[in-house]
């Protein structure tokens, strides 16, 4: 059953007061709920150098109650492999392993270690939290960054590639669930992730959040500009059970009623796309256009 | 022949409030809740829903920990009864 209200959600929170994020983090938001639904009391979490390292603190304190391994930048989901076979080792699998990644330790950095863990359908969940880029070291452009994006590396041209297509990447290795998410869609996060915690084999998620400093946009927006990249359809949400693909919250909504909001309604309040041109508008899209048209097929087919 | 000396050295942090400091200290507005517009009766909790941090109590009349808060204006922003006002 989905949730559907606020008051739905388990009151405890796991990650303390007062922690390093910015104000406005995506990021956070996105741990806040999906720590609701796990069981942190049976959960370990691997974590690479990133923002979320950032967010779990400078010993010999964390903001965070799940216990938490660091791992070097592209050994997350290696890391996460060991944690499964060491818990099978002393009988304890009834603890979930979950990584949570960015998407320059996912999409670029992690990619090796991560098909690995998938293809030996390694008993975990992954968790990409994607802000399109390498925001912890200063904002510069990973394959993860969409088209026409200036970063930190791309300063004068912005960046001339589309974003990586990662979840075509993911569903080649035919795990048995994958799911999109957005922290402006709490409800549909936190039961994703909790879907994704009683399944067995390998789950991928991967949670668009928008980074406020990184993207160029006021704070108070972050809820706003969630929904934004849901609504202009630059962002999908799906669930894809078995192969099987399912829009799920607004998307689902969207695919009934249509979209209404365009990728030039999306890009004006950032930054980021200070230099976008008409052209570079058109082509994103475009390229918005027929992942929707694809992804609308493949519900409809169910 | 000596034994060996096995011993595996670990950092481990220990969870605390304030990891980063009294972060109420980042504040350039402060949300202020008028609790006349936002009652408790069929109230939405928006404002707990959607705030990164976790600062906002989920009992009512609703408290926000302005120790930790950080400003961000988002429970103002998406409070659909406009009851709550960021005041510098
Ligand atoms: C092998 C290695 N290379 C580079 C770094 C420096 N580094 C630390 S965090 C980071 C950025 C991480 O980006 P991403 O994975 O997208 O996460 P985000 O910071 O956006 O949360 C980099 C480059 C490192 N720690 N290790
Ligand atoms: S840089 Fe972006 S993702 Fe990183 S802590 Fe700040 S808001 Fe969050
Ligand atoms: S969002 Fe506004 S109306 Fe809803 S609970 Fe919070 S203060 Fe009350
Ligand atoms: S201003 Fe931001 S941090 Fe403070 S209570 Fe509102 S949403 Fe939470």
């Amino acid at each position: 059953m989905a949730t559907r209200a606020a008051r739905d959600l388990p009151t405890e929170e796991f990650i303390l007061p007062g922690s390093r994020s910015c104000a406005a983090c995506g990021l956070m938001l996105t741990y806040r709920h999906a720590l609701k639904a796990l069981d942190p009391g049976k959960t370990l979490v691997a974590v690479p150098a990133s923002c979320m390292t950032v967010l779990h603190g400078v010993y010999p304190i964390t903001p965070v109650k799940v216990t938490c391994i660091n791992t070097p930048f592209a050994a997350t989901a290696a890391s996460a492999s060991g944690l499964v076979a060491g818990l099978k080792a002393i009988k304890r699998e009834d603890y979930t392993v979950v990584a949570f990644a960015g998407d320059g330790g996912t999409y670029d950095i992690g990619i090796q270690a991560l098909s690995g863990a998938l293809e030996r359908g390694t008993n975990f969940m992954y968790v990409c939290y994607d802000n399109e880029g390498y925001m912890n070291t200063g904002t510069q452009r990973s394959s993860a960054s969409p088209a026409a994006a200036v970063t930190s590396t791309t300063p004068i041209l912005a960046k001339a590639q589309h974003k990586k297509d990662m979840i075509r990447i993911v569903e080649a290795h035919r795990i048995p669930y994958i799911a999109t998410a957005s922290p402006s869609f709490p409800l549909d996060l936190f039961d994703k992730v909790k879907t994704a915690k009683d399944i067995r084999g390998s789950r991928y998620l991967e949670v668009l959040a928008p980074c406020p400093p990184g993207w160029g946009f006021p704070n108070k927006d972050l809820i706003k500009m969630g929904k934004l990249t849901v609504e202009c359809g630059i962002h999908v949400l799906y669930e894809i059970r078995e192969g099987r693909l399912r829009l799920t919250s607004r998307s689902l909504v969207l695919a009934e009623k249509g979209r209404k909001k365009t990728i030039a309604d999306y890009v004006k309040g950032q930054t980021r796309f200070k230099k976008i041109s008409k052209d570079q508008i058109d082509a994103l899209q475009q390229w918005t256009d027929q992942r929707w048209e694809e992804f609308l097929q493949r519900h409809n087919r169910g | 022949m000596a034994d060996k000396i096995r011993e595996t050295v670990m950092a481990i942090s220990r969870p605390a409030p304030g990891e980063a400091g009294r972060t109420g200290d980042w504040r350039s507005y402060t949300p202020v809740i008028d609790h006349e517009k936002c009652t408790g009766k069929d109230s939405c909790l928006y404002c707990w829903l959607y705030c990164p941090d976790g600062v906002i109590s989920r009992e009512f009349p609703l408290e926000i920990d302005l120790e930790y808060c950080k400003g961000c204006g988002v429970c103002a922003e998406e409070c659909p009864r406009k009851a709550i006002t960021m005041v510098e």
